[in-house]
């Protein structure tokens, strides 16, 4: 064998190392974004999953103003602790529609009356039908919607008080 | 106490080893013949100190005291005694003291029976063994000991994953530590020869009992594992190319080149620079698969609870040992003296090529394994998966069975065309008949599942070729070993590729007394009733199955979805009954609103074959590993009798 | 009177295709096939056909639906690569980042048959 060929399997082991390293500094869960971000939103449209409030559509998304959609479920524990913030986002003029996944209609009602409605208009995506559409893999994400119905901005996981700011900005750059 | 004491063992084994290491090192270093000397009983009382560690962690299970946080996390006092007593090993602590236990014993083992090699390559093997150990011992010390106690004691504990609680599963992982950390005397053995240079035909057949033992285990420990995840999973894979997988893959893969490459250098003095890369690599893959398996880079099933600062202490382990290794290889390789030379058509050059495909086939499974992390390095996020695995390394490998077929057919040194081509007549012929016949049967097969047929029935015809016009019972067992392993890997690729054809899947909503059809079976869900066992409750399906006439014989399979108490857990117990040419697969799913059961159905034509063939791999292995230790034994001893 | 009775009910509730097979055989086989190499989005390395979690099964219904109206299972898989990314799938498809994943084969066999020369080509003269 040549002599510099023996040195090859060193060479590839401290590529392998350094992979691993830089693997380790950077463990973490791994989050699925969804690839329809600066996309826009595909043809869709739930019925009502409560009565009193509409379901919703795609055109629904699209009035020109940018809103957020929000996927939620009544069984979903860090959709309660985001409930505060949506109500404090739809307080400063947001407006909110959701898709309700793999839901009932009582359920969500006693959610509502528990955790407050934000929401302008809530879909029933019992099949995730919706969800998988758009590219949303787990509950709660928001999605920021602008005015022409493509999707500016994803939030995966609940909405804490530090990303209320980010949103509202988002919503501002999608004019 | 008693975790005192094992944690003392422990203590007291690290100690040793690294006196063990400091002895080896300066014994050669100063040619101090007394200090070499201590380093074998060194060996011995380090496996012993370890071995005592772990029966005192399978003592503490089997008391379930619970005043000791890993079998409070792990074990209950309900848990039938076989899972107390596997317990130690269902999580990362415990498992990697049974890693360092084996690696210790493996030491004492070539302390106590290593008699052919010469003293200074022993001892340097030795040396390199301790090191390792060193290692891992630190690493369970500093950051994973079993032994850790809990104040105030728990009442009670979480228990066992019920995945786990399993026969199979229970004996799962000591087999293949066997074989993972067994190949680490390879590894060494490999480092003592770079170091003392004396690489040779003594060295090889010092070696190759131990690569042999470590290669069946692995053999025994893969087999098994895939036929525990095809029964307990419930969806009637047998594998999936997951990263765990593949980390037991890659192993297996470098030590059974590694085999045959040493004989090579055991019989021709041949293709030293391979058997000793291969050497390093096969243990140097057991480490990197512990690695991949306990630092959560990589998301499995199978891994470990995860830790990134215990995957940094390996991964600087690894860093140490294996570049440690490569570096001495890189170093000292190119002045070790080329042996003879062969022709390409040769049972060398057989040998060489099959090198190569095996050498091959593990660089795809590492790369493919690794690609999504280096991709995420690159801003993307991937999955590889069997379909890269299949379409990458399935060519590779059929090339490789018709290698095995033709190879141990060639003679040493040098062989003829014309001669090779007429003693392969027959293998052939088979070949293309099994390939066409199973093109005019089942047009709609995969080209690959018909290549492997056919391939399969040609290599199971082929692989007793060697044994053709001898005398049976005068053959040496370590010949039978080779055919019985090639005929072992004939009828396992004869399985897999009936099963990657001709499997018939049924999904059904099941209403009772209603007759659904799999395959030529006639299937009928008659009732579902609850069911209670140990430590779980469930609902049982009374499904009968029969074929041909509508009043012949009947089986009846049991699916269950099991609820487990602790820890609150359920899974779905697969019914499968085997007959003699496949196996009738039933999961029981969950009921719907209309009160009819989901029942999931396979039939699976010869898929037994897949594991019954991998036996047979491994009793090659073993009658291979008794026939050479019996062959060195009676040429020691003509060799005592000629100098009498 | 009863079966009768029942087939009616059978056919008045569609079969929920996340957990039963397309009629079509041949188009039960392309998606068996199609969900046995995509990956399930919250699980731990399973495809969605081997998962029993229920975004399993409404992926997996989303994609009998698809096949059962017609679409190629290719077209299938880029719709899902559409919203996930390649994640999503097992098989990772061709392009700049996975260039070489699938040449690795071919580059390996040919620095192995390049370093098998060195070592048979040391023949007796």
């Amino acid at each position: 064998m040549k002599r510099w060929t023996l040195w090859v399997p060193l060479a590839v082991f401290v590529a392998v190392v350094a992979l691993a390293a830089w693997r380790l500094t950077d463990t973490g869960e791994t989050v699925v974004k969804s690839a329809l971000v600066s996309k826009p939103l595909p043809e869709f449209a739930l019925p009502a999953m409560v009565e009193g409030k509409p379901g919703l559509n795609r055109t629904d998304l699209a009035t020109g103003k940018p809103r957020l959609l929000n996927v939620f479920a009544s069984w979903c524990v860090p959709c309660i602790a985001e409930a505060p913030q949506l109500m404090k986002l739809k307080a400063a003029g947001v407006q909110i529609d959701a898709v309700a996944i793999k839901d009932s209609p009582e359920a969500v009602k006693a959610f509502l009356s528990r955790h407050g409605d934000p929401y302008a208009r809530i879909g029933d995506d019992r099949d995730r039908v919706v969800q998988i559409g758009i590219g949303s893999s787990g509950v709660p994400e928001t999605f920021v919607i602008d005015g022409q119905g493509r999707i500016a901005a994803q939030h995966i996981g609940d909405i804490r008080e530090d990303d209320v700011p980010r949103l509202l900005k988002a919503l501002e750059d999608a004019q | 106490m008693i975790a005192e004491a094992g944690l003392a063992a422990l203590w007291l084994a690290a100690a040793i080893a690294l006196m063990q290491l400091a002895m080896a090192g300066l014994g050669l270093r100063l040619k101090h013949d007394e200090l070499v000397a201590a380093v074998r009983p060194a060996a011995i009382v380090q496996g012993a100190l370890a071995a005592l560690s772990f029966g005192l962690l399978i003592v503490l299970f089997l008391r379930s005291d619970m005043s000791v946080v890993l079998v409070v996390q792990n074990s209950h006092s309900a848990k039938p005694l076989l899972y107390k007593f596997a317990g130690p090993w269902g999580n990362h602590e415990g498992s990697m003291l049974l890693w360092v236990t084996v690696l210790a014993l493996a030491g004492a083992a070539i302390a106590l029976f290593e008699k052919k090699l010469d003293r200074a390559t022993l001892t340097a093997t030795l040396g390199a063994q301790a090191f390792i150990a060193l290692g891992f011992y630190a690493f369970l010390l500093v950051a994973s000991s079993p032994f850790t106690r809990l104040d105030p004691p728990a009442l009670d504990g979480m228990g066992l994953n019920p995945l786990l609680q399993d026969p199979g599963l229970a004996f799962h992982p000591p087999t293949l530590y066997f074989g993972y950390v067994g190949l680490s005397i390879a590894f060494s053995f490999a480092v003592g020869a770079m170091v003392t240079r004396e690489v040779g035909p003594v060295f090889a057949r010092a070696m190759r009992p131990w690569v042999l033992a470590a290669w069946v285990f692995l053999t025994i420990g893969i087999t098994a594992g895939s036929y525990w995840a095809y029964y307990e999973l419930g969806w009637g894979g047998w594998w999936f190319w997951d990263p765990v997988e593949n980390a037991s893959l890659m192993p297996w893969l470098a030590a059974t080149a590694l085999l045959h490459s040493v004989n090579v250098l055991a019989a021709r003095d041949g293709l030293r620079a391979w058997t000793l890369m291969l050497a390093v690599v096969a243990f140097s893959m057991s480490m990197v698969g512990t690695f991949l398996v306990r630092s959560g880079i990589l998301t499995s099933v199978h891994a470990f609870a995860v830790d990134p600062t215990r995957g940094s202490f390996i991964l600087v382990l690894l860093a140490i040992y294996i570049g440690g290794a490569l570096a001495l290889y890189g170093a000292r390789v190119g002045r070790v003296k080329a042996g003879q030379g062969f022709d390409l058509l040769s049972r060398e050059g057989g040998l060489v090529l099959n090198n190569l495909l095996l050498s091959v086939i593990l660089g795809i499974v590492l790369i493919g394994t690794l690609y999504p992390i280096a991709a995420q390095a690159m801003g993307e996020q991937l999955s590889v998966g069997p379909p890269f695995f299949n379409k990458a390394a399935g060519p590779i490998a059929l090339l490789l069975v018709a290698a095995m077929a033709v190879g141990p057919l060639l003679n040493w040194r040098r062989d003829d065309f014309n001669a090779l081509l007429t003693k392969l007549t027959v293998p052939v012929t088979l070949s293309v008949l099994v390939m066409a016949g199973t093109f005019a049967a089942a047009p709609g097969t995969g080209w690959m599942e018909i290549v492997a047929l056919g391939l399969a029935a040609g290599l199971a015809v082929a692989s007793f070729a060697p044994l053709w016009k001898r005398k049976l019972l005068r053959t040496p067992l370590f010949t039978w070993g080779m055919v019985i392993a090639h005929f072992g890997v004939a009828v396992s690729l004869a399985g897999m590729a009936a099963d990657s054809a001709f499997t018939s899947e049924r999904l059904v909503a099941a209403r009772y007394g209603q007759p659904y059809y799999v395959g030529p079976w006639r299937v009928v869900l008659n009732g579902v009733a609850p069911v209670v066992g140990d430590n779980w409750s469930a609902v049982e399906g009374r499904v009968t199955a029969s074929r041909g006439p509508v009043d012949g014989p009947m089986i009846l399979l049991r699916p269950q979805r099991r609820f487990y108490a602790s820890p609150p857990t359920d899974t779905a117990e697969a019914a499968i009954s085997t007959r003699l040419d496949g196996q009738l697969y039933a999961v029981l799913g969950a009921q719907d609103t209309q009160g009819r059961w989901q029942l999931r159905l396979w039939w699976k034509p010869f898929v037994t074959l897949i594991w019954f063939g991998g036996g047979l791999i491994a009793l090659g292995g073993a009658l291979s590993l008794i026939g050479r230790v019996k062959r060195e034994r009676r040429n020691v001893k003509r060799r005592e009798e000629a100098e009498l | 009177m009863s079966l009768l009775l029942g087939l009616m009910l059978a056919a008045a509730v569609p079969a929920d295709l996340g957990y039963s097979q397309i009629p079509d055989a041949g188009k039960e086989a392309q998606a068996a096939e199609l969900m046995g190499t995509l990956r399930c989005l919250v699980c731990q390395g399973q495809s969605i056909a081997d998962s029993d979690v229920d975004m399993a099964a409404d992926m997996r219904r989303i994609v009998r639906q698809k096949i059962a109206a017609g679409d190629s299972p290719d077209a299938v898989r880029a719709w899902l690569i559409e919203r996930y990314g390649s994640y999503v799938t097992y098989d990772p498809p061709l392009s700049w980042t996975t260039a070489p994943l699938w040449l690795a084969p071919l580059l390996l066999l040919g620095a192995g048959l390049w370093l098998a020369r060195g070592t048979v080509r040391r023949r007796r003269k």
